[in-house]
């Protein structure tokens, strides 16, 4: 490929660097008026009245409005795409502002000034009586006998949802524990049971959650806001205030980061709200970094009770979990993220015998969990590798060889039918040892003494790429053709800072052989002119929105060069883009046709066998039209994460073909250029003869997914007496499919690394008693500075993806899976004492020490 | 915006001492990094601030008549560890304020609001009470000179009085000359950091180098004020400095003469684990210095006046 894989700069890097690049708050208009929001100072409760009356007397208050004020409506605010079957619609179960105050801070009014000072100065002088309940903080309290339901509108005590899934219907740990008894002896036999923790913790994305709001002259109330989802929110706000979708617009400018904390509604209905009632006047609405820490979203805190059993020759025969999550105040993403994690937690490793894990969403009156980079996974394989190394240090295996052993086997399929394509995970695993010294280091860490010691440690995970078919997967792209041959592309998949408009130009350069200088991405989502994609979220945008950038990228080709072949006088089918000119093609090999994967119509026999098999098989580069081999081709075939290069004629048994659509003709080169695109361009606008604005735009419905995966290796030292921890080496090793952008992928992996660090070590948001926030601040709630992170080594297996368009897969949120479980494993080596929450900070440590004897 | 109602702007410290006398509800402000974070919160919201972050004579180090080391109040910790007065004479007293914040933090804010604020996590503090120092203070009623280590009445709290400015601080020879110290500070990461716990340990070794003639230990964080742990001191003077029973002395010493409380932050237990080990630490590093011939010798000298 000509383009992708290479390791452009990004796009937007010189106005992101240089500051002309515009965020939110740097476009609002001088006369904005600014919004602050009440919270509760309890944390259940009902609000028994308001008085507003000294505060409405501050000079320059405009306005005050108070839960009693706002539509009777109540709203979900996740950042899914919407169902249109009912019982899959995410939970509408708060209002604007709420009357019935389910967590410490939760908005009771709102008050809008002609300025911040005057807006907190009304807001501490608004008198509030409440009818006060029981907080209940934790999982524990809100499961208790008698616990108020904190929406027994929706749900009779706070369990949210249940679910229960297990490897076959009619697996029971117990009856696998009996047959393992018989088969094997009890003696022969480890068995650990135990209950692991972790915690709720921050997003903790620079910029802050903030937006304005004005009613434009036509009727319509527009938002612009820091936001990873534009066109979901205009339907959230739609839904919020009871307006049609069409009376609602968004714009979403460069954004400082999400991590999945703006893939929800956060304050926007309520500051479209604001400026409703404000006459339409422009109202900004920015929450402090308090706010943003304890009253927006969280990653929910999660318990696992797990058992585990394996054999004394370290054969893994059965699993099961019961997980709880600590929900908060409101549904937001629902059972989503429980239920991720407990699949997760099944699939990742391979029971002889089988697994349960049951998920349970539980409301609690604290701070609201939703969305947070991997959705789930950390908390899946925090849960399953310390299980794993639990077992390994029970049963004296060697934590490398028992995963190789028994972790997810090449050809999984999911029980929803996701299949693993491209297996590289032993292959990961393999190359991560190799690099940390695994086998050496375990024998030379083994019987250390003295107050200092040191440990190797690893974690797996694999993740899934995209929502497909749990969810919707749908996206459009619209590319439109300049006087001069450059281009226009336009796209809702946003630009979060994860370098998706710098890809997304890439995958547009490669597939129309326009080049990069000449391609123009429109960073800034307009929800009234840009085509519908449902935004930055999971790790679906250079998968799902990348196909169709690629589809519209072939659409805009074709179209250019029907034109060219009118202006040439030559059969389209003879021509070719490349480098902004039109060429002749050139043919050194028979070309293939293509055939897609996905396509359960196509009866071609090898895909179908591909199907059927459904195992990572082998994927064919260059196929004739019906399908039969060509001897030219060569064929990739991988069993066990071995790849290798097969003869036509020698393709190893069990191995099924899949063909991958590259979207790339192969084995053409360019020829003669015939006609430069300026000229082209300018033509076919202006031609007196033929004028035609050449533009593209298509849908692509995806409906193909795939499983990324990967590990982390760490070396470390442990400084018992104070309890702190030192990196002396870490890897990450991603199997992400065919990379996009090296460079961007080597900085992807370094930013989830530290946020697993300041996961395993630093991050939890703390609570007291009364459900009041402790640490909501940047110096309380501790993420790693830059003195904390060690030097970061990334490697990637780069293993072409027949489902991903130009064969890649998911990135952007698997770095941060697992890190934190290679650290807790890592300690557990050093010092022979297993932790069981995460973060295992310095005073946890020590007190684990302590009790080990250790100091 | 900042909830400031005045704002004045001190040409000198006479000025300053005026200002806050004819108002009553006025806050000093020099580097900001506290009254902005405090003002931020909601508390003080509405008052009047004086600055004295403008008067010339409250930055920099000075080397005084006799020896003493004058440090002014307005000096930031980037400059104070930069100095070469501080680093020639009581270099750990600069490694203590550069672990403060982060590097925007140092280059704003000054020791005199470290001591100030009468916090008892404040970076220099373990180290200014090994040292003695003086905080000179001017008000209305005209100059006094406190000792750091009766300055501090309370979490928060100071014998400054309202309208009292901190004009100096200093430390006397007899205080630095033949010491060598350590700092540790205790965070849960490596900056950006208010201390668990801060020690500093300061030995003065006898020519020889074989027996400690002087030790002080220093603490912030081990009670609700910086205090010395003086019979810790006084056990340890006349100690051999090759006998390794010192580090347990000082390690379960220490232990008797702190008071540290639990909280969110951080236990009970827990601190007076970092209390002990930490000492230990920090002795053998203050000891390690002095074996490597890094205590000065003589007081600042005329010729380094500035």
């Amino acid at each position: 490929m000509e383009t992708v894989g290479k390791s452009f700069t990004r796009v937007d890097a010189r106005g992101k660097v240089t500051g002309e690049a515009k965020y939110t708050n740097d476009l609002l208009p001088k006369d904005a008026l600014q919004a602050k929001v009440v919270r509760s100072t309890i944390a259940n409760g009902l609000v028994k009245s308001i008085d507003i009356s000294e505060a409405e007397k501050v000079p320059g208050v405009v306005k005050i409005v108070t839960c009693f004020d706002v539509p009777d409506i109540q709203f979900p605010t996740a950042g899914h795409p919407w169902s249109v079957e009912a019982a899959h619609q995410d939970v509408p179960d708060r209002k604007l502002l709420n009357t019935r105050v389910r967590q410490w801070g939760d908005e009771i009014a709102a008050v809008v000034a002609e300025d911040n000072v005057v807006a907190e100065r009304a807001a501490r002088l608004i008198k509030v009586e409440y009818e006060e309940y029981e907080p209940i903080v934790t999982i524990e309290e809100a499961l208790a006998p008698g616990a108020t339901p904190l929406h027994p509108d929706l749900r009779k005590d706070n369990i949210f949802v249940h679910t229960s899934f297990k490897t076959s219907p009619d697996f029971d740990y117990d009856e696998a524990k009996k047959r393992a008894i018989e088969e094997y002896g009890e003696e022969n036999l480890i068995e650990v049971c135990d209950t692991y923790r972790t915690p709720r913790i921050s997003h903790c994305h620079i910029e802050t959650c903030t937006s304005w709001a004005y009613v434009d002259t036509n009727g319509k109330v527009t938002v612009i806001a820091s936001t990873q989802i534009p066109h979901i929110m205009r339907r959230v706000i739609s839904q919020a205030l009871g307006w049609p979708v069409g009376k609602v617009r968004v714009i979403k400018p460069y954004i400082g980061g999400g991590f999945g904390n703006k893939q929800d509604v956060l304050d926007e209905p309520l500051n479209a709200y604001l400026s409703i009632v404000c006459g339409g006047r422009c109202v900004c609405l920015e929450l402090s970094r308090e706010e943003c820490v304890s009253q927006t979203r969280t990653r929910h805190a999660c318990k696992g009770v797990l058992r585990g059993l394996a054999t004394k020759d370290g054969v893994l025969l059965a699993r099961e979990g019961d997980i709880y999550t600590n929900k908060g105040a409101y549904a937001s993403h629902g059972h989503a993220i429980t239920g991720g994690i407990t699949t997760n937690f099944k699939d990742i490793m391979h029971d002889r015998y089988g697994c349960r894990s049951d998920g349970y969403s539980v409301y609690t009156s604290s701070a609201v969990s939703g969305a947070m980079r991997a959705y789930g996974v950390p908390q899946a394989a925090f849960l399953a590798d310390s299980l794993t190394d639990d077992l390994c240090a029970k049963g004296g295996f060697d934590p490398l060889k028992f995963r190789m052993d028994n972790c997810v086997p090449p050809g999984f399929v999911a029980s929803n039918g996701i299949t693993y394509y491209s297996y590289s995970l032993k292959e990961c695993m393999k190359r991560g040892a190799e690099y940390i010294h695994w086998d050496e280091k375990r024998r030379e860490y083994a019987d250390q003494t003295g107050p200092v010691r040191r440990g190797v440690g690893m974690s797996i995970f694999m993740y899934k790429v995209g929502v497909y078919p749990i969810s919707l997967e749908t996206s459009s792209a619209r590319m439109i053709l300049n006087q001069d041959g450059s281009i226009q592309v336009e796209l809702s998949a946003t630009e979060i800072g994860q370098g998706a408009d710098t890809v997304f130009s890439q995958m547009a350069s490669e597939t129309t052989g326009i080049t990069m200088d000449k391609v123009y991405i429109i960073s800034t989502q307009d929800t009234d002119v840009a085509p519908f994609d449902t935004g930055a979220y999971a790790s679906r945008q250079s998968f799902v929105t990348g196909k169709a950038v690629k589809k519209c990228a072939l659409e805009l080709r074709a179209r250019i060069l029907d034109y060219a072949s009118y202006m040439l006088d030559r059969p389209a089918e003879e021509l070719m883009i490349w480098q902004n000119n039109i060429c002749e093609k050139i043919h050194t090999n028979e070309t293939s046709e293509v055939i897609h994967p996905a396509d359960e119509n196509d009866d071609n026999p090898a895909v179908k066998n591909a199907r059927k098999l459904a195992l990572g098989g082998a994927y064919i580069d260059n196929t004739r039209n019906d399908g039969s081999r060509g001897e030219s081709a060569k064929y990739s075939a991988w069993l066990d994460g071995d790849v290798k290069e097969y003869d036509i004629h020698d393709l190893p048994n069990g191995t099924a073909a899949i063909l991958r659509d590259t979207g790339v003709e192969k084995d053409i080169v360019p020829g003669e250029i015939l006609l430069s695109m300026k000229d082209l361009a300018e033509n076919a606008f202006y031609s007196l003869d033929r004028s035609e604005h050449i533009t593209a735009e298509v849908t692509n419905h995806c409906k193909e997914n795939t499983f990324a995966s990967g590990c982390c290796f760490v070396d470390l030292e442990v400084d018992m007496p104070l309890g702190k921890v030192k990196i002396n080496n870490i890897i990450n090793v991603h199997d992400s499919g065919t990379l996009l952008n090296p460079k961007l992928a080597e900085a992807q992996v370094h930013g989830g690394m530290v946020m697993g660090l300041g996961y395993a070590l630093t991050e939890e948001l703390l609570y007291s008693k009364d459900g009041r926030p402790l640490n909501a601040n940047l110096l309380d709630f501790k993420i790693p500075t830059a003195m904390d992170v060690p030097d970061l080594h990334v490697e990637f297996l780069e293993m072409d993806d027949p489902m991903g368009p130009y064969g890649n897969k998911a990135l952007g949120e698997p770095p941060a899976i697992p890190v934190a479980p290679a650290i807790r494993n890592a300690i557990l080596h050093a010092t022979g004492v297993s932790m069981k929450e995460i973060p295992m900070t310095q005073q946890k440590l020590v007190a684990a020490f302590k009790e080990a004897g250790l100091i | 915006m900042f909830d400031i109602e005045q704002y004045y702007e001190a040409k000198s410290v006479e000025d300053a001492v005026r200002l806050l006398s004819e108002h009553e509800d006025a806050e000093i402000i020099s580097g900001g990094t506290d009254v902005l974070v405090k003002l931020r919160e909601g508390k003080g919201a509405g008052g009047t601030l004086v600055s004295i972050h403008e008067i010339p004579s409250l930055h920099g180090v000075r080397c005084l008549p006799g020896g003493t080391l004058e440090i002014g109040p307005a000096t930031c910790f980037t400059d104070i560890t930069n100095h070469p007065l501080i680093r020639r004479y009581v270099p750990y007293l600069g490694e203590a304020v550069d672990t403060v914040g982060g590097p925007q933090v140092r280059n704003q804010g000054t020791i005199g609001g470290n001591v100030c604020n009468g916090a008892t996590s404040a970076d220099s503090a373990a180290t200014l009470q090994t040292l003695n120092a003086v905080v000179v203070l001017q008000g209305t009623g005209g100059v006094r000179r406190v000792p750091v280590t009766e300055f501090y009445t309370g979490p928060g709290r100071t014998v400054r009085r309202h309208d009292e400015v901190c004009r100096a601080i200093e430390i006397a020879p007899e205080d630095y000359v033949g010491f060598t110290g350590s700092y540790m500070k205790y965070g849960k990461r490596a900056a950006m950091e208010i201390a668990t716990l801060g020690c500093c340990v300061r030995v003065k070794l006898d020519e020889a180098g074989e027996t400690i003639l002087d030790a002080r230990i220093g603490y912030g964080v081990a009670a609700p004020t910086p205090i010395r742990c003086r019979n810790t001191e006084g056990a340890l003077a006349g100690r051999r400095v090759d006998d390794p029973g010192i580090y347990e002395l000082i390690g379960t010493g220490v232990l008797d003469e702190v008071n540290p409380r639990s909280s969110w932050r951080a236990s009970k237990e827990f601190r007076l684990q970092l209390i002990s080990e930490l000492a230990r630490r920090a002795l053998r590093e203050a000891v390690d210095r002095s074996l490597n011939h890094e205590a000065p010798k003589t007081a600042c000298s005329d010729e380094e006046r500035r």
